[in-house]
């Protein structure tokens, strides 16, 4: 016996389609169209020596071959500079958590007068849009090469981080513990200590700590302006082709940044 | 129970921590402390260079003002070169990280062999520095906008592809189980049943790397990966300290100006 199709009367039912993000087909084939049309222009725009391009997949071959395998020989730089790293680190990321307390209150539109509130936010922002290594450049010029330079580099965008964190969490606060503790009469400094406290302590503990583990991997890049670190050590071994030496430094970097996400994460699950 | 033991278990004036707890606090508060100072203290810092900072800085500022607003004409170039590299980089992430973050989701990838692949390309990518990828493609490719853009992607990947994993990871599903039970391919099972549910994290996150790549394209420069970091670099090598001045606002015109797009797209999206 065959099988006859079911009929279900109502003529052939519409093709199912999926469901899209933009639903107007015409603005979708169109930003599709424009993706396309851009990639063309700045493909055709940006001045790339193609010749040089062309000889990059044997140079990266070469490259690859002389940095194997990674040359850990030379430990004892290696581990200076990766030292140097982590203090930059440690220290940026203490006096960073430190000195973000007071922006990040002064960044809080419902606690302090508009006039504070602007310089505060203004700083977070100027000091956001920087790179740090333009940061770094500034300091490196202003207080010398090492790591000083490094340090003040990475507490400047640690502070910002924080301190905008901060900022937020403090005004999204529920505005009734506000206003209780402001009915009983409390001064700013009691104001602080026991309603903004409480509320957002565990935040900005896990906030300083995600910072401390971005520090780690931020500190291995301002060496490269001069400002210490292991980063210094790397931009070295690579001006000088010594691709093996730059491998084990590489390596020693991803591990570190491995142990450092470790145990942040770690931290911030005991917070929670 | 004794009155007296009684008072002490529970005692009339209410404390929020107990004696341990207080003296452990403290103990974590002191060794805090203690690394923060052996840090500063252990690095190999140069403290006599801080008796002049102030003059430097002085200095500096009087030479970077005022901007020498014409030289802005000439950062035309550089400038859309740096979003070129930005954008390129991130178009090629997304080609890249979709398939790295469906190796490195639990739920999508073939064994443990392809899950620690994932992640591990996940974590390299992320451990090194833009700018240090900069420094590997111009060995390279030579210097230029290309090792930019390889080096955008190749640190974008991890970013982008950790977070659509833990979305993969996330997912319903029931849709998963409906479309395979109608005895789909794998693929249309990814194609149907998984990337619509993931599309909405991959297009924000996109745009949010795109904005922060911006940040770092403006810097590639100094390896000699491209961009307006090249402009920079040699300005301030030269002690041109007036186009200085220029080029910094002209980053910190395009940096915001991405912010605020970035923004405004995410909040649409979501």
């Amino acid at each position: 016996m065959t099988a006859t199709p079911l009929s279900t009367g109502r003529g052939n039912p519409p093709r199912w389609q999926r469901i899209r993000t933009i639903e107007n087909p015409l603005v979708r084939q169109g930003l599709a169209a424009g993706v396309l049309v851009y990639l063309f222009w700045s493909m055709g725009t940006l001045e790339i020596n193609w010749g040089r391009v062309a000889e990059g997949v044997p140079r990266a071959v070469d490259i690859i071959v002389r940095m194997l395998p990674p040359d850990f020989s030379r430990w004892s730089l290696l581990f200076r500079g990766t030292l140097e790293s982590v203090q930059m680190a440690l220290a940026a990321s203490f006096f960073g958590m430190i000195l973000a307390v007071p922006v990040g209150i002064c960044g809080a539109g419902n606690l302090v007068p508009k006039p504070v509130y602007l310089v505060a936010r203004g700083f977070i922002i100027l000091s956001r849009t920087f790179h740090e290594i333009i940061v770094a450049i500034f300091f490196v010029k202003i207080f010398g090469f090492g790591p000083l330079a490094g340090v003040l580099t990475l507490l400047v965008s640690s502070i910002s981080f924080i301190s905008k964190m901060l900022a937020e969490d403090i005004e999204n606060m529920p505005p009734g513990q506000l206003e209780a503790i402001r009915a009983t009469g409390a001064s700013f400094p009691q104001l602080l200590i026991y309603c903004v406290s409480p509320q957002v302590l565990p935040r900005f503990l896990g906030v300083s700590i995600y910072r401390l583990d971005a520090n780690i991997r931020h500190s291995t890049v301002v060496g490269i302006v001069g400002a210490g670190g292991i980063g210094q050590v790397l931009a070295a071994s690579f001006s000088r082709y010594d691709y093996d030496f730059s491998l084990a430094i590489l390596l020693t970097i991803i591990s570190l940044v491995f142990i450092g996400e470790f145990f942040s994460n770690w931290v911030r699950n005991q917070l929670r | 129970m004794t009155p007296h033991q009684h008072a002490a278990k529970h005692p009339e004036i209410w404390r929020r921590f107990s004696p341990r707890q207080t003296l452990l606090r403290y103990a974590w508060y002191l060794g805090v402390v203690a690394i923060a100072v052996w840090s500063i203290s252990a690095m190999d810092i140069t403290w006599f260079f801080l008796l002049d900072a102030h003059i430097q800085a002085l200095d500096m500022a009087t030479r970077m003002w005022p901007p020498e607003v014409g030289y802005f004409r000439k950062l035309w170039t550089p400038l859309i070169e740096t979003i070129h590299i930005a954008t390129l980089g991130t178009v090629a992430t997304v080609l890249v990280a979709f398939p790295v973050a469906f190796l490195a989701a639990r739920n999508t990838t073939f064994n443990a062999f392809t899950w620690f692949i994932g992640r591990f390309i996940l974590v390299a990518s992320r451990s090194v520095n833009t700018v240090v990828w900069g420094l590997l493609f111009v060995a390279v490719f030579g210097p230029g906008p290309m090792a930019g853009i390889w080096a955008i992607t190749f640190r974008s990947i991890g970013f982008l592809g950790k977070l659509v994993a833990e979305a993969i990871e996330e997912i319903d599903t029931g849709v998963v189980e409906a479309i395979e039970s109608t005895g789909t391919s794998r693929l249309q099972v990814l194609w149907i049943g998984i990337l619509p549910q993931v599309l909405p994290v991959i297009y924000g996150t996109t745009v949010y790397r795109w904005d922060i790549n911006i940040r770092e394209s403006s810097v590639l420069g100094f390896v000699g990966a491209g961009g307006i970091g090249i402009v920079l670099y040699s300005a301030i090598n030269q002690f041109r300290w007036q186009e200085v001045s220029v080029i910094l606002l002209a980053v910190f015109a395009v940096v915001m100006l991405s912010e605020f797009v970035s923004a405004s797209v995410r909040r649409r999206i979501t």
